[in-house]
């Protein structure tokens, strides 16, 4: 009995490690080939580790994407604050005004968290372009804080619904209105959900490649991932440049989530209307 | 009186506010909610519901050219859409793509959380790792298979070392089945996603009832079959939501890994509709693609949200 235990534990710890390793595969070969110098990249040596620690390929890289790394930082900062406290009081609202038809609208925005953008996106082009906010950092960072109004509010409703009502009672009878309730009772309380939400909003819009692509035409404003997938798609650029610029583009978002990563499992189930 | 609170509490916020006076102070406070909550609304209404209606008007306009024509002309960009052979093959391409990346995640998905469910040693550690490739982007996941998907190295020099010389695929290069390539450079990176649900899920089941199926001589693989994945049903059903949501829509992975591919292997409706808008300036033909795309989505989306109705209104 206990040695089969011992066999079946075993076997679940081999299956779990075969698994770990899967996953850091591509991790390993982005690490290794970003670190070997140019003549050793090559097809037959690819798996070997690099003969030492060559940064040559992290440079280029770096001097080539560095101002999209600016971009997205000036994008991604801003549009996920932005987009935080919108949601802040957009889920105050829907959690604890819940005038008629707050349910229903709370649906209708849910629907836009799920559709694909391509169904949207030439009449976005058209009226940024309308209004002047076409190919400008501004709008994007505007397009980012309307597309994340759905899951921001998901996210902080489900959060302030657990605050119970008495509280939101209490500070009424003591003068409290709207905002005196929002900015003396809940927005204290708010830490966990706002570092939640800024997390997701801040690994989302890094991630994002489509809108960046559409809304910012110029390859000079353009976001990391768009700058890395030019690179991708340039022949004459070496394997070691490109995986350390996927390297970098990746790096702010990873780093995030070794931090964070509680946060992140939180906001992933919350995300998908559980947890 | 603690008593009391708590049960005016339940009845809400504006039920516990006796006297006219207050009452009048609180429907103000209500218009002041719905004022605050409107720019919302708006934006909602104009950058997602409009859109759509004018994605599906100007797919029956004459507009495919660079100068815009809006020149009503029914269905006629959706008949040939639908005729159009680069339509057919993304159609295929999506079947080849859900199967693989849904099932893959799903199928792994659910074996890790079980597995990680087992009272395991350095729970976080698996837990991390598996999850890690959904914190990086659809582009860099792409850079990354494409080295490795290459022909004439990455993981074909792994097959050849364990003397597999001659199974030696293509990847995502091959002309006809590409898109399985795809899907699992994609499945890579969703797989932690979907884990993380099972495992949520696994939680949540009472330990009582695995004990009874002990106590009726259940065996550990019993167990799963007729207690626990019935029980998982609702976050199968999620999972396959968002995982069909994700392969209707997929563009960066296939931008990053070979665009559209050798005899359009990897073309999906995504990048179609990209190219055609932007790149070919026929943009009553990319509006029907993009017209096309919600409509898919719709199917997966409504019934979704529909169930989910009691959770949201709490």
């Amino acid at each position: 009995m206990t040695l089969q235990r011992l066999w079946t534990r075993g076997a679940i710890y081999l299956v779990l490690i075969a698994f770990a390793a899967y996953y850091m595969i591509p991790f390993y070969v982005m690490i290794i080939t970003g670190l070997k110098p140019y003549e050793d990249v090559n097809v037959t040596r690819m798996w070997e580790l690099p003969r030492g620690i060559y940064l040559e390929g992290i440079i280029e890289a770096w001097q080539r994407v560095s101002p999209n790394f600016i971009n997205s930082v000036i994008i991604t900062v801003p549009a996920a604050l932005i987009s935080s406290l919108i949601g802040s009081i957009n889920g105050y609202i829907f959690a604890k005004w819940r005038f008629r038809g707050a349910d229903t609208l709370f649906i209708l925005f849910l629907v836009g968290m799920f559709l694909p953008y391509q169904g949207i996106l030439i009449p976005l082009v058209l009226t940024l372009q309308k209004v002047g906010l076409y190919g400008s950092m501004g709008g994007l960072i505007m397009v980012h804080c309307i597309f994340g109004i759905p899951i921001t509010a998901l996210l902080f409703r489900s959060y302030y619904a657990g605050i119970p009502n008495e509280l939101l009672d209490a500070a009424r009878i003591d003068g409290c209105g709207f905002f005196g309730i929002f900015r003396w009772i809940l927005l204290p309380l708010s830490l966990p959900a706002f570092a939640v939400v800024l997390l997701w909003q801040f690994t989302t819009i890094w991630n994002d490649f489509l809108i960046g692509l559409i809304v910012l035409s110029s390859p000079r404003l353009a976001p990391i991932n768009v700058a890395v997938q030019n690179i991708a798609g340039s022949f004459s650029v070496e394997w070691n440049v490109q995986m350390s610029a996927a390297l970098i583009a990746a790096a702010p978002t990873i780093i995030v989530y070794l931090a964070l990563g509680k946060l992140f499992m939180r906001g992933l189930l919350a995300g998908s209307l559980k947890g | 009186m603690a008593e009391r609170a708590v049960a005016q509490g339940e009845v809400g916020l504006a039920a516990s506010i006796k006297g006219r006076k207050r009452k009048s102070w609180w429907r103000s406070d209500m218009v002041l909610a719905i004022l605050v909550l409107s720019p919302s609304i708006i934006a909602v209404a104009v950058f997602i519901y409009s859109f759509i209606a004018w994605t599906f008007y100007i797919s029956t306009v004459k507009w495919n050219s660079q100068v815009p024509d809006y020149t009503f002309v029914g269905l006629t960009n959706w008949v040939r859409l639908l005729g159009d052979n680069r339509f057919h093959i993304d159609l295929r391409n999506l079947v080849y793509y859900a199967i693989g990346f849904m099932s893959q995640c799903i199928i792994f998905g659910f074996i890790i959380a079980a597995l990680l469910d087992q009272k395991i040693k350095g729970e976080a550690l698996f837990r991390t790792i598996i999850i890690f490739p959904f914190a990086v982007s659809g582009i860099v996941t792409g850079v990354a298979w494409r080295w490795l998907m290459q022909p004439t190295t990455g993981i074909n020099i792994l097959f050849a070392k364990i003397g597999l010389e001659s199974f030696q695929p293509l990847w995502n290069s091959h002309p006809k089945y590409g898109m399985w390539a795809v899907s699992i450079a994609a499945a890579w990176q969703m797989t932690g996603y979907v884990m993380a649900l099972y495992l949520a899920g696994l939680r949540g089941i009472p330990h009582e009832l695995r004990e009874a199926a002990a106590i009726d001589g259940a065996g550990a693989l019993a167990t799963y079959r007729y207690i626990i994945i019935p029980l998982l049903m609702p976050v199968t059903f999620t999972a396959i939501v968002l995982t069909g949501m994700n392969s209707i829509r997929v563009f960066d992975l296939v931008s990053a890994m070979s665009g559209s591919g050798p005899a359009f292997a990897t073309d999906t409706l995504a990048f179609n509709m990209f190219q055609s808008t932007f790149g070919a300036y026929r943009y009553s033909l990319g509006a029907a693609i993009g017209s096309f795309m919600i409509i898919l989505s719709a199917f997966l989306v409504i019934p979704y949200l529909f169930s989910m109705r009691g959770e949201v209104e709490r």
